[in-house]
């Protein structure tokens, strides 16, 4: 991503920054995600067109699609890194997340995972999960804060979730790809995120660590909502969520993987590329 | 349930270091100063006014480098503009000094010389505090922070990073020298302050007061080196680093960069104008020269020589470059800056760890 899209500035005045106002997202319809009519272009090319998008809470959701589809934009615009041209995006019944910013975002309950393993590689793998615990994240209570036992029961409950506890002490940067994925789900799930967001999270895992990604995901899904993009058709049917193909910028088909791959309109963008 | 304070400040240092730092403070506090007021000039063991003074002023520099590895070091932020600060501290107590001098001038007027030269009849509204000691190390303190806070705030708002962040420090501490340059904005023009007599009543060039400055600026270090050492291991200092690593990264786990930048910035530029104003009583002038780009440019060069990120590494870098420096400029005056550049290029090509990091290097290899 290039510069020009984050360079929209802070609006320090919000009166929610920094605390956690947004505990609970209402989803009184059973809806936490909402995008109606998303469209975005950059320098004349649509990288989101009218895209119309629903998740329910605690669903599982699949994304998949070609490249330059617009999945990694459509994220970009949930997290409020892109701002959309046109179209509304609401997390459950209330939050505009378009009039928000990325912290305030995080701390309404939405974590994104990116496609490529950004963790703290000079960081050890715990302080990774430290940083991202959800706590009071303001400078001045960050200047005087010091991990309790509750936060360390919760760190160390989540190393061995994702199975770093050996490596708690380790510098992050040290550790296997499939490792640092792992890493980085649990730094998600640290920040106890109603919805989630994954960007190809098993991307480049072995088979075994692929499956045991599927199956920690099944256990998450319900409790929490996620948005998973991923490419790997055996992972998306393990999971076995509804599966939304994307294309050119908006929705080309939804329901099951089964239905989705006979559509003959997703037969053509696959194959008559 | 809360640990003490007291104990997270104990636990933020090894023993080595809290040894290391018993010795330096026997050395500063005890041992210097009564080599200096009571050991004869004639016997061996007496430490000279030139030595008193020469390391009185790199303790200064010592300070402001820790400021500079604070926010360089940790945060990621080069500022080559630190010079401004420096100067800010020493300009607010270089006022007070001027009105100590009272009228001892060469003008005998109670207006301190460059004013009755410049035919003023009356102090400037911006003197109103100099003549109160409590009121000026107030000042000393809120400037610089000020200055940074206002400054920092657009900056790191407006998201700008990285050489243009530099680039524009850089700017900023030219524009200020080129303000303090002319006569009419009240500062002294290019002469700045000098020929100080009195602080808090005493004469300055009294052995006492040396020796006093002296050991009140090694203080001032360690406290500084203490509360360093106590940010970068707190969280708020691993929140800095995983800022300087990957910023976009900490705004989506809810952290807010601009508050964080703001703090260690405006915090790095207090201390260099505590440095200022304990540096300007002992060298004894203070000019806009000190906001000279290459100035703040040199305050960079200490840090990289020591070793950035290692908050000791820049205190031995200040005092490396400048021993150096004392030597090079007496022995061979033209070539010091040909030296000073040499340096910088050799410690980015072979040291990229300075000083600190070359020692971790030779253990590592002792210990295999």
């Amino acid at each position: 991503m290039n510069d020009t899209q984050t360079s929209q500035t802070w609006d320090d005045n919000a009166p929610s920054f920094g605390h956690m106002l947004h505990a609970g997202v209402d989803t009184s319809h059973k809806v936490i995600l909402y995008l109606e009519d998303i469209s975005v272009s950059f320098d004349g090319f649509k990288a989101l067109n009218k895209l119309n998008l629903t998740i329910d809470a605690g669903e599982l959701r699949c994304i998949i699609g070609p490249n330059g589809a617009g999945k990694t934009t459509m994220m970009d615009v949930i997290t409020g890194k892109t701002r959309p041209d046109t179209g509304t995006c609401f997390f459950g019944q209330t939050l505009d997340l378009t009039r928000m910013t990325e912290p305030q975002i995080a701390h309404a309950g939405i974590g994104r995972k990116f496609q490529k393993p950004t963790i703290f590689e000079n960081h050890s793998v715990f302080e990774n999960l430290e940083l991202a615990m959800k706590t009071d994240k303001r400078a001045w209570v960050s200047l005087f804060a010091w991990l309790n036992s509750e936060g360390r029961d919760r760190i160390s409950d989540t190393l061995k979730l994702i199975r770093l506890h050996a490596e708690a002490d380790r510098q992050a940067g040290l550790l296997s790809h499939g490792q640092k994925q792992w890493l980085e789900i649990g730094m998600l799930l640290m920040q106890e995120p109603q919805l989630l967001l994954l960007d190809e999270p098993v991307a480049g895992m072995t088979d075994d660590e692929t499956e045991r990604t599927g199956e920690l995901f099944k256990t998450l899904a319900g409790k929490h909502s996620l948005v998973v993009v991923e490419h790997d058709m055996a992972f998306i049917e393990q999971l076995g969520g509804k599966v939304t193909v994307l294309h050119e910028g908006s929705v080309l088909a939804e329901g099951d993987l089964a239905t989705v791959q006979a559509d003959p309109r997703v037969i053509e963008v696959y194959l008559g590329r | 349930m809360r640990t003490p304070f007291i104990i997270r400040l104990l636990s933020a240092m090894s023993r080595t270091g809290w040894i290391a730092l018993a010795a330096f403070a026997a050395l500063t506090l005890i041992v210097m100063p009564a080599l200096h007021l009571w050991v004869p000039e004639s016997s061996p063991f007496h430490v000279s006014t030139y030595v008193i003074t020469l390391s009185g002023k790199i303790l200064c520099y010592a300070i402001v480098a820790l400021a500079m590895d604070l926010i360089w070091g940790y945060a990621g932020i080069l500022s080559l503009g630190h010079g401004l600060f420096f100067a800010l501290g020493g300009y607010v107590f270089g006022m007070y000094l001027m009105r100590q001098i009272g009228t001892d001038g060469s003008y005998q007027s109670l207006l301190p010389d460059f004013m009755v030269f410049l035919d003023w009849k009356e102090l400037p509204w911006y003197w109103g505090v100099s003549d109160s000691f409590p009121l000026t190390l107030l000042l000393v303190l809120a400037v610089p922070a000020l200055v940074a806070y206002v400054f920092g705030y657009f900056a790191f708002r407006s998201r700008i990073k990285g050489v243009y962040f530099s680039i524009i420090t850089q700017a900023l501490t030219f524009a200020a020298m080129l303000l303090f340059f002319r006569n009419e904005t009240g500062f002294g023009g290019n002469n700045g302050f000098t020929d100080f007599k009195r602080i808090l009543g005493h004469d300055i060039t009294s052995p006492g007061v040396r020796v006093i400055l002296f050991s009140l600026s090694a203080l001032v270090l360690m406290l500084t080196l203490l509360l360093s050492r106590y940010l970068v291991t707190s969280k708020f200092g691993r929140v800095l680093a995983a800022i300087r690593d990957s910023e976009s990264r900490v705004m989506f786990m809810g952290y807010n960069p601009l508050h964080y930048k703001l703090v260690i910035w405006a915090l790095s530029a207090m201390l260099c104008g505590i440095a200022g104003a304990l540096y300007v009583p002992q060298v004894g002038i203070i000019n806009p020269s000190e906001m000279s780009p290459a100035n703040s440019i040199e305050i960079a060069i200490w840090v990289a020589v020591g070793g950035r990120g290692t908050l000791i590494g820049p205190v031995i870098g200040a005092a490396l470059v400048n021993l150096s420096k004392s030597y090079f400029t007496v022995a061979f005056p033209e070539y010091w800056l040909f030296f000073l550049g040499a340096l910088f290029v050799g410690v980015t090509l072979w040291l990229p760890e300075g000083v600190v990091g070359l020692w971790k290097r030779i253990k590592a290899r002792s210990a295999a």
